[in-house]
C-alpha cells in the first residue's frame, strides 16, 4: 500500500518533465515537431508560445494527465491524515484514471510525433486562442475537470471500504470546491472572450462545448452542497457518493464532446472517430464500473443524521434537486440532436432557444429558494421564522421589482425578475451573515461579523455573487440596445443617451498581424468620457481576421463599439451596442469563485489538512 | 480540415459579424420582426450559430429573404414556414414540439417530478427515524437515570 505514495508522486514529476519536454519545443519553436509546426510560429509572442502548449487538442491532453497526476500526488503529499488503506484506494483509482488517459494520448494523440522534414516555419496558432482571455481558460477548465477526478477516486475508495464518515466529507469537500472554483473561473473566461472577441457580445451560446463545461458545474454545485450534509449531519451519504460519479462521469462525457467531433460545435478541438471511441470507451468503463459498484455497495452507507421536512437538510435536497434537473436538461437538449437522428430519423437543432426555455425556469426557482434554505436551521427548523428573518430582503427584492418594471415600460418581465433575484440573494446573503452574529447591540454583533468563520463569508459571497450573475444576465438579455451603420470619418450618432464619433481609421502593424484601428470619441452631452479603438486584426500566416471590440467598462453598463468593413460608398461599417449590467456576469462568477475560496481557506479545512499545515493555522487568531 | 475551413469561415470571414447595415429594412417595426425571426433559424454551414450572428453568405442570404418575405407581408409564422418547407427542421433552433420532439421538451419537468419524489420520500424516511434513533438505548437510558439519582 505504501507504494502508492511513491507512485503518486512519481507519476506526477515523469508527466512533468515530459510536459517542460513539449513546452521546451514550443518556446524554442522546434519545428521537427508536429504539433508545433501545425501550432506555434517564430514571430508568435512568447506568451502564446507557451500558452500554444495546450491550445492544440495533443498538448492539452498532456495538461489533462498532468493534473490528473498533480491531485493524485496532493492526495499522497498531503494526505497524512487519511485512513492508510483509504489512501491507497483513492491513490490506485488516480492512478487508474491517469493510466487510462495516458493510454488514450500514446495510442491516438502523441504529442512528439516527428516530422522528418523539418518546415522553416510554422502554420500558427488560431488567431482566435491568441488572446490573455483564451490563454489560461483551458488550463483553469482542465483544473476543474479533472477536480471531479478526485472526488470519483475518493466516492469510489469509500465505496471499496464501506465507509462514509464525516471524516470523509470533509476530504472530498475541498476537492470538490477547488473543482468548482476552478470551473467557474474557466467558463467565466471562456465567456468574457466570447464577449469581447466574437464582435458581437455575445456571452452565451449554449454551443455544445459550452455546455460540456456548464454541466460538470452544475452538478459539481450540487455535489458541495450534499457534501456540506455528509460532512456536518453524516446523511444524503449514497446520493453525493452518486453525484461524485455522475460529476465526473460529465467531466468525461465533456472531453467526449470537445474532442470526438460528433456533435458539431463552434469550438470542437479535434474532429477524430478513433479517439471519440477511445474516449467513449473510457467513459464507459470508469462509468459503468463506478455505477456497478454503486449499486453493489450503495446500501453498506448508513445514514445517521436525522431530519425533519422543514430543515436545512430539506432545503440542500432541494437545492440538489434543482441543479441536477438543470443539468439533466442541458444534457438531453445537448445530445438530442444525436438522439433524434439515430432513433428517429430527424435532424435537427436544439440551440439557444430551447436552452433559454427549458432551463431558465429552474434557475429562477433556485435564485427564489436560495436565501431561504440558508437560514433555515439544520435538523428541524421552522419556514416561517426563516421568512421572517428575511422579510426586509425580500420587500427589497419586491420593490425592486415593481420599480424597474414600471421605469422599463411594457417590455419583457426577464429583465425585472432578474434584477429581483440579485437583490434577493444579496439581500438574503447580507441578513443569513447578519442574524449569525446572535443577539446583542449593533455594535457588538458588528464586531462578532468580521470574526465569523471564513466558511459564512465564503457562503454568503459566493451566493451574492449568484445573484450578481443572474442580474447581468438578465440586464443584458433585457435591455441592451444596438446600433449598426455605416459611418464617415467625422460623422456622430446617438446610442442610449451617448454620443459616438468616428473621428480617424488607420492601419498599424502587430507583431504578427496588421491591424485597422479606428479611433471613436464617447461622449455623454459636452462631456467626453473616451477614445475608444476597435481594432480589425489580419493574421497572414493563419489568413485568417479577427476583431478586437472596444469596451467603455462602467459599473452600471458597457459601450461596446466594434469597426467592420469599408463600404463601396465610402464610411466603415459600425456595430455599436450598450448593454446594461454586462460586467455584472462575470463580476458575479468571480465572487462566486472567491465566496468559494474563502470557505476553501476555513479553519476546519487547514486543521484537517494535518500537521503540516499547523504553521500557517498558527497565525489565525484563536476563535 | 475541412471542418477548420468551415469554422474559419463561418466564424471569421469578415470581421463584423452578421447583419450589415445595407440589408437593413427601412421599416423598424419590420426590422425588428426580422430580427426575432433571424435568431431563431439557425446558420446552415456553420455550427450552432444563427444566422443572425453568423457571417456565412448563405446566411446573408437567408436574411435577406426573411426581409423579403416580410416586405412582402408574410407574417413571422409564415416566414419561418417559407423556410422550413425549403431546407428542413434542422433550421430551427428552437425544436418544434411535435413527435418525438415532445419527449425532448417534457424531459426536464418529467425529470423534476421523479427527483421530488424521490428527495420527498428520503425525506420523510428521515424524519420519520427521528422518534427511534432519537429514542435512548436500554444503557444510555440506565445511565441517564443513575446520573439523575445520584
Amino acid at each position: 500500500m505504501a507504494v502508492g505514495d511513491t507512485a503518486a508522486g512519481l507519476q506526477f514529476w515523469m508527466i512533468a518533465v515530459a510536459f517542460a519536454a513539449l513546452m521546451h519545443g514550443f518556446v524554442t519553436s522546434d519545428f521537427s515537431l508536429r504539433l508545433v509546426t501545425l501550432n506555434s510560429h517564430s514571430a508568435k509572442p512568447m506568451l502564446y508560445k507557451i500558452t500554444g502548449v495546450w491550445g492544440n487538442h495533443e498538448g492539452s491532453m498532456l495538461l489533462w494527465v498532468l493534473i490528473v497526476a498533480l491531485f493524485g500526488a496532493c492526495a499522497a503529499w498531503f494526505g497524512g491524515n487519511l485512513p492508510p488503506s483509504l489512501r491507497a484506494r483513492v491513490l490506485a483509482v488516480q492512478g487508474m484514471i491517469g493510466a487510462a488517459f495516458m493510454a488514450f494520448i500514446i495510442f491516438t494523440s502523441n504529442p512528439f510525433l516527428r516530422l522528418a522534414m523539418p518546415p522553416l516555419d510554422g502554420q500558427d496558432l488560431n488567431p482566435l486562442l491568441q488572446d490573455p482571455g483564451l490563454a489560461f481558460h483551458p488550463p483553469f477548465l482542465y483544473a476543474g475537470y479533472v477536480g471531479l477526478s478526485m472526488t470519483f477516486s475518493f466516492a469510489i475508495a469509500a465505496l471499496i471500504e464501506g465507509r462514509v464518515d464525516a471524516a470523509w466529507g470533509r476530504w472530498v469537500r475541498p476537492y470538490t470546491l477547488a473543482a468548482w472554483i476552478f470551473l467557474t473561473i474557466g467558463i467565466a473566461l471562456g465567456s468574457w472572450w466570447a464577449y469581447y472577441e466574437l464582435g458581437w457580445g455575445g456571452f452565451w451560446f449554449w454551443d455544445p462545448v459550452e455546455n460540456a463545461s456548464f454541466m460538470p458545474w452544475l452538478i459539481s454545485a450540487a455535489l458541495l452542497h450534499s457534501a456540506i450534509v455528509v460532512e456536518k449531519r453524516e446523511s444524503l451519504k449514497s446520493w453525493t457518493i452518486l453525484l461524485a460519479i455522475i460529476a465526473f462521469g460529465f467531466s468525461m462525457i465533456g472531453a467526449f464532446i470537445t474532442r470526438s467531433g460528433v456533435l458539431t460545435s463552434v469550438h470542437a478541438f479535434a474532429n477524430d472517430p478513433e479517439r471519440g471511441i477511445f474516449l467513449l470507451g473510457i467513459t464507459a468503463v470508469f462509468m459503468m464500473g463506478g455505477l456497478t459498484m454503486f449499486a453493489a455497495r450503495a446500501n453498506v452507507m448508513q445514514a445517521r443524521g436525522v431530519f425533519s421536512l422543514s430543515s436545512r437538510e430539506s432545503m440542500l435536497l432541494v437545492n440538489n434537486v434543482l441543479l441536477g434537473v438543470a443539468a439533466f436538461v442541458v444534457f438531453v437538449g445537448t445530445i438530442w440532436p444525436l438522439v433524434s437522428e439515430l432513433f428517429f430519423d430527424r435532424k435537427l437543432s436544439v440551440g439557444a432557444p430551447f436552452f433559454d426555455k427549458a432551463f431558465t425556469p429552474f434557475m429562477i426557482v433556485l435564485g427564489l429558494a436560495l436565501p431561504i434554505g440558508a437560514m433555515m436551521p439544520w435538523k428541524r427548523g421552522q419556514m416561517p421564522r426563516a421568512l421572517r428573518k428575511l422579510a426586509p430582503a425580500g420587500a427589497l427584492a419586491i420593490a425592486v421589482l415593481g420599480l424597474a418594471w414600471t421605469l422599463q415600460g411594457g417590455r419583457s418581465l426577464l429583465g425585472p425578475v432578474g434584477l429581483m433575484l440579485g437583490v434577493w440573494l444579496v439581500a438574503g446573503s447580507a441578513t443569513d451573515l447578519w442574524f449569525r452574529t446572535g443577539a446583542g447591540k449593533i455594535a457588538q454583533r458588528a464586531g462578532r461579523l468580521m470574526r465569523l468563520p471564513r466558511a459564512d463569508w465564503g457562503k454568503a459571497v459566493a451566493h451574492a455573487g449568484l445573484g450578481v450573475t443572474m442580474a447581468g444576465v438578465a440586464g443584458v438579455l433585457a435591455w441592451q440596445t444596438e446600433d449598426i451603420r455605416v459611418v464617415d470619418i467625422g460623422d456622430s450618432f446617438d446610442l442610449s443617451g451617448y454620443t459616438m464619433t468616428l473621428t480617424d481609421v488607420r492601419r498599424e502593424n502587430g507583431p504578427n498581424y496588421g491591424a485597422t484601428i479606428a479611433d471613436v470619441v464617447l461622449s455623454k452631452g459636452d462631456r467626453q468620457i473616451a477614445t475608444m479603438h476597435p481594432e480589425k486584426r489580419y493574421y497572414p500566416v493563419a489568413d485568417m481576421p479577427t476583431t478586437e471590440a472596444a469596451i467603455n467598462i462602467g459599473f452600471l453598463r458597457d459601450v461596446y463599439v466594434v469597426i467592420g468593413d469599408p463600404q463601396e460608398g465610402g464610411g466603415w461599417a459600425m456595430r455599436s451596442y450598450y448593454k446594461p449590467l454586462a460586467d455584472w456576469i462575470w463580476g458575479g462568477a468571480l465572487l462566486m469563485a472567491f465566496g468559494g475560496a474563502l470557505s476553501l481557506s476555513d479553519r476546519r479545512y487547514r486543521v484537517a489538512a494535518g500537521a503540516r499545515r499547523q504553521v500557517a493555522t498558527a497565525k489565525v487568531p484563536a476563535e | 480540415m475541412m471542418r477548420w475551413l468551415v469554422l474559419a469561415f463561418c466564424l471569421l470571414a469578415s470581421p463584423v459579424a452578421a447583419v450589415q447595415p445595407g440589408e437593413m429594412l427601412a421599416d423598424p417595426a419590420l426590422e425588428a420582426r426580422a430580427r426575432d425571426i433571424s435568431q431563431g433559424l439557425r446558420c446552415l454551414v456553420c455550427q450552432n450559430e444563427n444566422i443572425d450572428d453568423s457571417n456565412a453568405s448563405l446566411a446573408h442570404d437567408l436574411r435577406v429573404l426573411v426581409r423579403d418575405r416580410l416586405t412582402a407581408g408574410d407574417s413571422n409564422a409564415e416566414v419561418v414556414d417559407f423556410i422550413v418547407d425549403r431546407y428542413g427542421e434542422f433550421v430551427l433552433l428552437e425544436p418544434r414540439v411535435t413527435g418525438s420532439t415532445i419527449a425532448l421538451w417534457l424531459a426536464g419537468p418529467a425529470m423534476l417530478i421523479l427527483g421530488v419524489a424521490i428527495a420527498l420520500t428520503y425525506a420523510r424516511r428521515r424524519g420519520r427515524a427521528s422518534p427511534e434513533e432519537a429514542r435512548l438505548s436500554e444503557a444510555e437510558a440506565t445511565r441517564l437515570r443513575d446520573i439523575m439519582n445520584e
